[in-house]
């Protein structure tokens, strides 16, 4: 008897000594370090870990609470992503980002059901944008349909405010979040009079022959781009290899990479793709990385992806975590914060350009103003050049904005569906 | 000619170099499969490990640096030299022959005369293995492939076959890429050098017996850890080959290892214990899948290219399910 207790004692000790102390902030992170997709996963949870110890080492945490990372491997994988969350949400997780449209989309539900905010940014369900009807996610600062329309809008811009007649081609995941863009393209496309054709292409996307022989045979004015891991590579190199102009080739974020374009070589220069931050390592912040983070020893990796556009995703990431919970510490007069607190203070959170250059990321995004109804933020972007001699990538347009008309009439039509489909009672926002 | 029959035959021009680079993962799995009835799970993944030593070694890549760095504080990546590509693929086929010593001894030789699902599924821990102890030594970043092979359409082919289109058409010839007519000449000499090796030589005849019979085999003298040793160093070379022309063409990275499945319908109709079959399997894969993503894919949405290679090879295995060049097995009771 005596030894069975001794044993309970040591194993509450244990377990007393690993639980996390109520008041840390607890961040998990869904991250791929494994598997085909691991090349874009690795820099992104460097980040969004770099960011946090930095806070922590330099700061000592957010309003002196140490902040603590839980990174759970998905390999990308949706039910690996299912595993991981219900696996931490026990551990006092204040916020979700699963870097996974397919993960997303299952986390919704469940996250909703358990009161923990989700942050899918820049990806995931695009009509969690409204937040009437998703008020545990959230999608800031941009979703699918406002890249899409953004896209649109430089193309327009490029030939002179007039899109008729002209053909955009659409290469896509043959996948939900590939098939994302598509309604909004074809909104678009009867407004602007453009002709819209569409090429799927299935998982992983290796082999792309007969969509670039129909492009070439097609020869639209325009090709965009919703793709992911080997699909943005070879697409690139085939687009380089039937030398379709690359200038007129346009991406989403997530085939943006500096992944997506070094196997293509000088084929890849001058390859265009939208972004929702800045490129390269020139700003302050990432002194401190360096100084407080990598040289100090404490880097999630090697520090080799500092200033690339996956790692500088995962900072960005982490950033707007810190900042919406000091927000909700704000908010709620309490460093002590609960996932709901969290979510009050996603759903306050304003992050003007001042703000921005406090934390050594001036002009490094839009600002932020989110609300209760709107989650998705200011839906800015700008559009980057890929320039294969200097291996850099350079904005070559300010920030800009999707077309509201088209983009939130979307989100209401869809958001509503949704909400009709799951009985879902929109939540009243004060305006 | 017709521009649109131009545009036919450009479809099937590219099938076909497609299908080559289907066959030559394909043949890798045949050569195993010949050679000792092992259906290998891990081909795919040995073409991504042979891909990332071949840059690693090119490119002068300290291995396992992630895991030294880790242990003893240091920060070593490179060794700052970077090494011609003849040299790092001399190189890479002695890490290959090395892994087949290896894996024959510490695994292939414990298993003689097992049944083929226990050495399948020793495979299937091969692959995983090997995944993992590649990413471990030479990280999981995409690296560029460059061993100096021509890749992008071809001018000249493009200038002759412009010629081909009626007067005034606005056809701009037609599309190959440089990169799949190298492979197209590699898998030939490869085809060729592998036909020979194993009907007209006495090793070539030996890799037949064991596959027929591992103890039968024995008992005639056959060493069979030399067979298998010698097997498994050849299929690391073909992987060595497939890795690189599949590298080239998206950088090497982890999802090399899926280019398995662009071989499964390959082996299914051209017959898993032939090495011809595993080219004119891929070539017919590769025509059929290219037209019905052309002409069948936009009528349903297209994307149909992957799985309609599948129902091409199950069509196939209705009336022939040896496969085109397959042995057929008859068992009489």
């Amino acid at each position: 008897m005596r030894f069975k207790l001794l044993v309970a004692s040591a194993a509450a000790a244990m377990v007393m000594g690993t639980a996390p102390a109520f008041a840390d902030l607890v961040f998990p992170s869904l991250s791929y370090r494994t598997g085909p997709y691991a090349p874009n996963g690795i820099p992104f949870a460097d980040g969004y870990a770099d960011y946090f110890t930095l806070i922590n080492e330099r700061d000592g945490g957010v309003e002196g609470q140490m902040i603590k990372l839980i990174e759970c491997e998905t390999g990308y994988n949706t039910e690996k992503g299912v595993e991981c969350y219900e696996s931490t949400k026990g551990e006092g997780a204040l916020l979700y980002q699963p870097l996974s449209t397919g993960i997303t989309y299952q986390l919704i539900p469940k996250a909703t059901a358990d009161n923990i905010p989700v942050h899918s940014m820049g990806y995931g369900r695009t009509s969690a944008a409204n937040g009437k009807v998703f008020p545990w996610v959230f999608n800031y600062p941009g979703t699918y349909w406002d890249a899409a329309s953004i896209i649109v809008k430089y193309i327009n811009d490029q030939e002179g405010g007039d899109l008729n007649g002209k053909k955009i081609a659409l290469v896509y995941h043959n996948s939900a979040y590939g098939k994302e863009p598509i309604r909004t393209l074809e909104e678009l496309a009867k407004k602007h009079g453009y002709e819209l054709s569409l090429y799927p292409v299935d998982h992983p996307g290796q082999e792309q022959k007969a969509t670039w022989l129909q492009i070439r045979k097609e020869r639209p004015d325009y090709v965009t781009m919703w793709g992911w891991g080997v699909m943005n590579q070879v697409a690139i190199q085939e687009a380089a290899n039937i030398r379709f102009p690359m200038d007129h080739f346009i991406g989403v974020w997530w085939s943006a990479s500096e992944n997506d374009v070094l196997p293509a070589g000088d084929g890849a220069n001058g390859y265009k793709a939208i972004a929702f931050h800045g490129v390269g390592s020139d700003f302050p912040l990432f002194d401190d990385l360096k100084k407080y983070v990598i040289d100090a020893g404490k880097a999630a990796g090697d520090g080799s992806h500092l200033g690339e556009v996956l790692y500088n995703r995962g900072v960005y990431a982490a950033m707007l975590a810190v900042e919406a919970a000091r927000t909700a510490m704000k908010l709620h007069d309490t460093t002590d914060i609960t996932p709901t607190m969290m979510r009050d203070g996603m759903e306050a959170l304003v992050l003007d350009n001042a703000r921005m250059a406090e934390i050594g990321l001036p002009n490094f995004g839009p600002e932020i103003n989110v609300t209760c109804s709107n989650h998705g933020g200011p839906g800015l972007g700008a559009i980057s050049q890929w320039d294969a001699n200097s291996k850099t990538w350079s904005l070559v347009t300010d920030f800009m904005g999707a077309d509201r008309e088209v983009v939130d009439a979307l989100i209401m039509e869809d958001s509503e569906a949704y909400a009709a489909e799951n009985n879902i009672e929109p939540v009243a926002c004060g305006s | 000619m017709n521009v649109e029959f131009l545009f036919f035959l450009e479809t099937v021009l590219n099938g076909l170099m497609a299908g080559v680079m289907y066959a030559l993962v394909a043949l890798g799995f045949a050569l195993i499969f010949k050679a000792s009835g092992i259906f290998n799970f891990a081909q795919g993944v040995m073409a991504l490990f042979a891909a990332l030593t071949l840059v690693g070694l090119q490119t002068g890549q300290v291995p396992f640096a992630h895991l030294i760095n880790a242990i003893f504080g240091t920060e070593v990546h490179h060794f700052g030299w970077e090494l011609p590509a003849i040299i790092a693929i001399a190189g890479t086929l002695v890490v290959m022959v090395a892994f087949a010593y290896l894996f024959e001894g510490l695994v292939l030789k414990h298993l003689v005369n097992q049944e083929p699902i226990i050495l399948f599924m020793a495979t299937i821990g091969l692959a995983y293995f090997l995944e993992g102890f590649g990413d471990l030594m030479w990280g999981a970043d995409i690296k560029p492939m460059d061993v100096g092979i021509p890749s992008g359409g071809s001018f000249w082919w493009e200038d002759v076959t412009r010629e081909w289109a009626p007067e005034g058409s606005d056809y701009f010839g037609m599309y190959v890429d440089k990169l799949d007519v190298v492979a197209a000449i590699v898998a030939v000499v490869l085809v060729s050098a592998l036909v020979a090796f194993s009907q007209y030589t006495k090793f070539g005849r030996a890799l037949r017996a064991v596959a027929d019979d591992h103890q039968a085999a024995l008992s005639v003298g056959i060493s069979l850890r030399t067979i298998w040793v010698v097997v498994w160093s050849i299929a690391g070379f073909v992987a060595l080959v497939a890795g690189i022309m599949w590298g080239a063409k998206s950088g090497v990275q982890f999802s090399l290892s899926l280019i398995a499945l662009k071989a499964l319908p390959v082996l299914i109709l051209g017959g898993f214990t032939s090495i011809p079959g595993a080219i004119v399997g891929g070539l017919i894969i590769g025509v059929g899948e290219k037209l019905a993503e052309l002409y069948i894919g936009p009528l349903v949405g297209g994307a149909i290219e992957n799985w309609f290679a599948y129902v091409v090879a199950l069509m196939f295995l209705l009336f022939r399910p040896q496969g085109l060049f397959g042995e057929r097995i008859i068992e009489r009771i």
